[in-house]
């Protein structure tokens, strides 16, 4: 075999069993890769399972800061039997497999265009270590010596990371060297090294830092001053809820009390956690949930209590493989439209799509701010990959200046000087958003009574016809006014010059950009706009109306993206080409490019 | 339709120690069946209000669906309030606790709200000891759709139609007291002698108060057979005590006789005084409750009044422990931890 001189350019994925400690040790492979300054991709494939299943962590490594996954395995380090026979079929020919040959490989498995690497991992490990435990996890700690070997990652880096995950215990630093050193000298005594496929330091990720999605959303709820949070646990939703709480330690303790400044409840169900947030919210707290497809669906009913009474929230959707429990630890973009339109009757919820941590970040701030402007529930759409999974992302950003927006809520002094009474659902400023009191807020104005019933102005119970239409149409109206709060889209071009368009959103955003250079290389260029919220803003319709094709990509079978455009802006069908994944797997470039060509070849032909 | 009561009121009447008389605490009118026991506990929650001198903004009502959730607009009309979902009052209530600690949180629910549709969100806010009144409105049957059999009708009991209830009660008095509830009562309608003493104590108790209230349906329940009419219910009410709630800093008047009578002191320093009627029962012995509660039922009576109060009661907010400022009125400069903390964040992610 002839081998390829490649240079930050590679997948390795590592095959392990879950519940073995590998998940550290392989992150802090990947990390040490993004500390020489290349891009990094990491995501983890893990079943819905504590200990003993198969599960893998696939690092993408390019040095042109491509970071959607790519198709491939160039390096397959394989420490778990059960998966094996998969494993090594899904490695590319001329690719590397790396293997614990503690045991002799059945020849079953050899297949004449790979190259197999043995190193004995648990041979060296049960050498050196005498607790079975230490030695399941040492082994793991070996393989990232012989694989940053192999690959030419600096050492000093895998080290100074070793050292930074065990600041806390000192004493674990030393046998974790150890190991280190066992895995890179078998490589250095008996491979030649490194391989054709390596990496090497360069200057490519400035600072951006490597975090996961649900991270950022939970710093995003502290910036944004929530004070309450209530969930169910659910994955891959509920680091969401861990990142809130421990940050929560960190930066909400009242110095002088040693109190709390927040409330975080584990609800008894997903119905319960959005009924404390709207009773929360409507008691003048921010507070918000976050979720995943079935606790969505959970919810509807309060979701349209939320929509009809006007009451903020703030609901965050991570998004996981559906129908039903569906793939509960795979990714996917499928609760479009049932988010977009959860509950029964004329229901619809603005939502935000951010595509990194940073916006992750920004938009569940935005999130709050909307809600209380637009005293309604607004989704965060999020999914799996994004999520759960460590993404390299431009810094967290705060601006001192910044101020809450809490929307229109009348103080005591409000009430005392209104000239006209106060009416909960009564229109003043022509924009259809009413305004709010808070309970406790005056002794005798400004209360009233919230209710799912059809209600008036005055939030009096009605089942006059007439007085319903003046509300719900109102409801409508308001949604135009969201249509100019909601960010707008991004364009990846000054000008159009395409009569094709390309459109996608949130985490389909990576794999869409590389596709377009991609194709970009080939002389094919494509307009393209990445949606940012629902309602769609003018510049969505805008784009649409200016070309003739408009390809959608999406993670979904039904293309849900693609139905709510035709919904809400009654696009021609025929003018809406669709684009889909939806095996569970983030989708990648090399998927969207060959769809649109197949796609446009056919439409040309 | 809600029909608007006047709202002046003749210059004489009594106001209270914060300047409201009885009618400021009223509501509109009830749009219930004439003679439901719903509106004579509606009276008793105004009745107590008025007498404890609560400002009525200082409190929150909330309830879920059905004929007993429909009367917070019946009392209270300064206080805000919340109609909220089927079975998911305790949600919405403990969500608004959550954001402000120092308003009163009175929740109005039924039977069928209650121990069906809305059985998992009750049970979990007692296991929190959330602090707040939670008034059951029991009368056996969904009124609002017609006098189906609610869980809480009675094995054996006949409906209007005449058929006999071939399922177990649902004892949510039992069932509190099961699961370590700090203030469990039971009271009915057509004693306001008993309920409204027991409603100030409960919103006094710094906790899970829960009071289960007989409330005869007139319209789908009042038949003979069955065992939640008002001919039924007086006939078979057993009384565990005379009660008398005495708030802070109020004189102590009437004379309790030694060895019947009991004092418990609450934790703002008002008392409950009980005149002890049942035998072998200490309110703050939740064993002891649970005994009389099964006596009791062994010969077919309903025990009302006072049956376990936990003094040392801690409520959620305790439990938590949050800040002492309500989290609705903390400011953005508190809550907000500033860009400097973030960059250093952003540096434990390099």
């Amino acid at each position: 075999m002839d081998p390829q001189h490649v240079v930050n350019d590679l997948v390795i994925r590592f095959a392990n069993v879950n519940g073995t400690g590998s998940a550290s040790a392989n992150e802090m492979f990947a990390k040490s890769v993004f500390r020489m300054g290349i891009p990094v991709t990491p995501k983890n494939i893990f079943p819905s399972n504590i200990q003993g299943l198969p599960t893998w962590y696939e690092v993408r490594i390019n040095g042109k800061g491509y970071l959607g996954r790519r198709e491939g395995i160039d390096i397959l380090v394989g420490v778990n039997p059960q998966s094996q026979s998969r494993d090594i079929e899904s490695i590319r020919p001329g690719g590397y497999y790396v293997y614990d040959n503690s045991k002799k490989l059945h020849d079953q498995y050899i297949r004449d265009d790979i190259n197999y690497i043995g190193i004995p991992m648990i041979k060296l490990a049960m050498e050196h270590y005498e607790n079975p435990r230490l030695q399941q996890l040492f082994k793991n700690i070996i393989y990232v010596g012989a694989v940053a070997t192999l690959i030419d990652v600096d050492l000093e880096v895998v080290k100074a990371v070793i050292a930074e995950q065990f600041e806390k215990k000192p004493k674990l630093v030393p046998p974790n060297y150890l190991a280190l050193s066992l895995g890179v000298n078998y490589v250095k005594e008996n491979y030649e090294f490194p391989l054709p496929i390596r990496v090497e330091r360069v200057d490519k990720v400035g600072d951006s830092i490597l975090i996961d999605g649900n991270t950022a959303c939970g710093l995003g709820a502290i910036y944004a001053g929530a004070t309450m949070m209530a969930w169910y646990p659910i994955t891959p939703s509920t680091s969401i809820a861990s990142a809130f709480e421990k940050y929560c330690k960190k930066l909400r303790i009242d110095p002088e009390s040693g109190k709390k400044n927040y409330a975080f409840v584990q609800a008894e169900d997903e119905l319960a956690a959005i009924g404390m947030v709207i009773g929360a919210s409507w008691n003048g707290a921010r507070a918000f949930t976050s979720t995943s497809g079935p606790g969505v669906s959970l919810m509807n009913e309060f979701i349209g209590l939320s929509y009809f009474a006007e009451i903020p929230v703030v609901l965050i959707n991570v998004q996981r493989g559906g129908p039903s429990t569906g793939m509960p630890t795979r990714t996917q973009q499928g609760d479009i439209l049932s988010s977009a339109y959860a509950s029964h009757g004329d229901t619809k919820h603005p939502m935000l799509f951010p595509s990194t941590p940073a916006e992750c970040f920004e938009m569940t701030v935005q999130c709050f701010d909307l809600a209380d402007r637009l005293l309604t529930l607004v989704f965060l759409i999020s999914d799996l990959d994004l999520g759960m999974n460590n993404h390299l992302s431009p810094p967290l950003k705060w601006d001192d200046n910044k101020r809450y927006d809490l929307g229109k809520i009348l103080s005591a002094e409000d009430l005392e000087n209104m000239s006209e009474p106060f009416g909960r659902y009564l229109d003043v400023d022509g924009d259809a958003i009413p305004y709010r009191t808070i309970p406790g807020t005056h002794p005798t104005k400004g209360s009233f009574f919230t209710r799912g019933t059809s209600h008036d102005e005055y939030a009096k119970y009605s089942e006059l016809g007439e007085v319903y239409l003046r509300n719900v149409d109102r409801l409508a109206q308001k949604w135009e006014t969201a249509k100019t709060l909601v960010p707008s889209p991004e364009f990846y071009q000054k000008e159009n010059q395409s009569e094709y368009g390309l459109v996608f959103f949130g985490t389909t955003t990576y794999a869409a950009i590389e596709a377009m250079e991609l194709m970009k290389e080939e002389g094919v260029v494509i307009d393209s706009m990445r949606v940012k919220s629902f309602p769609f803003h003018a510049e969505v319709v805008d784009f649409i109306e200016k070309h003739d094709q408009v390809i959608v990509v999406e993670q979904n079978r039904d293309a849900q993206f693609r139905t709510l455009l035709i919904n809400e802006l009654e696009v021609n069908p025929s003018r809406l080409i669709s684009i889909v994944n939806y095996d569970g797997m983030p989708i990648t470039a090399h998927a969207i490019k060959t769809q649109i060509v197949d796609k446009l070849s056919v439409a040309e032909a | 339709m809600s029909y608007v009561k006047p709202k002046f009121h003749h210059p004489a009447l009594k106001k209270n120690k914060v300047g409201y008389v009885k009618a400021d605490y009223e509501g509109v009118i009830s749009t219930l069946c004439a003679g439901c026991g719903h509106d004579s506990i509606s009276g008793a929650i105004i009745q107590a209000c008025y007498e404890i001198s609560l400002e009525p903004h200082k409190l929150a009502k909330l309830s879920g669906i059905g004929c007993s959730s429909k009367t917070p607009t019946y009392f209270l009309s300064n206080s805000h309030g919340f109609n909220s979902v089927h079975g998911r009052m305790p949600s919405i209530t403990t969500g608004a606790n959550m954001a402000n600690k120092d308003l009163i949180y009175l929740g109005v629910s039924g039977d069928g709200d209650t121990a069906s549709i809305g059985m998992g969100q009750f049970v979990h806010a007692v296991r929190r000891n959330l602090n707040m009144t939670y008034i059951v409105m029991n009368n056996g049957c969904y009124g609002l759709t017609k006098g189906q059999d609610s869980a809480t009708a009675d094995f054996g009991s006949i409906s209007k139609s005449g058929s006999e209830n071939p399922y177990q009660a649902i004892d949510l008095v039992g069932l509190a007291l099961e699961l370590n509830a700090t203030f469990v009562g039971r009271s009915f309608s057509g004693d306001k002698e008993q309920l409204v003493p027991m409603i100030k104590a409960a919103m006094s108790h710094p906790g899970f108060a829960f009071l289960d209230v007989i409330s005869p349906c007139v319209t789908f329940n009042n038949n003979k057979g069955s065992t939640k009419s008002y001919t039924h219910v007086r006939a078979h009410i057993e009384a565990t005590s005379l009660f008398d709630f005495v708030p802070k800093e109020e004189e102590i008047n009437v004379q309790y006789n030694e060895g019947t009578s009991t004092k418990v002191e609450l934790f703002d320093g008002s008392e409950i005084h009980l005149s002890k009627l049942a035998p072998n029962w200490d309110p703050t012995d939740r064993r002891s409750a649970v005994n009389r509660l099964q006596d009791a039922k062994s010969t077919g009576n309903i025990l009302t009044g006072l049956l376990y109060i936990d003094p040392e009661s801690q409520d959620f907010h305790s439990k938590l422990d949050t800040s002492d400022i309500p989290l609705n009125q903390l400011k953005q400069e508190v809550l907000c931890p500033g860009n400097e903390k973030l960059e250093n964040i952003n540096s434990g992610f390099r």
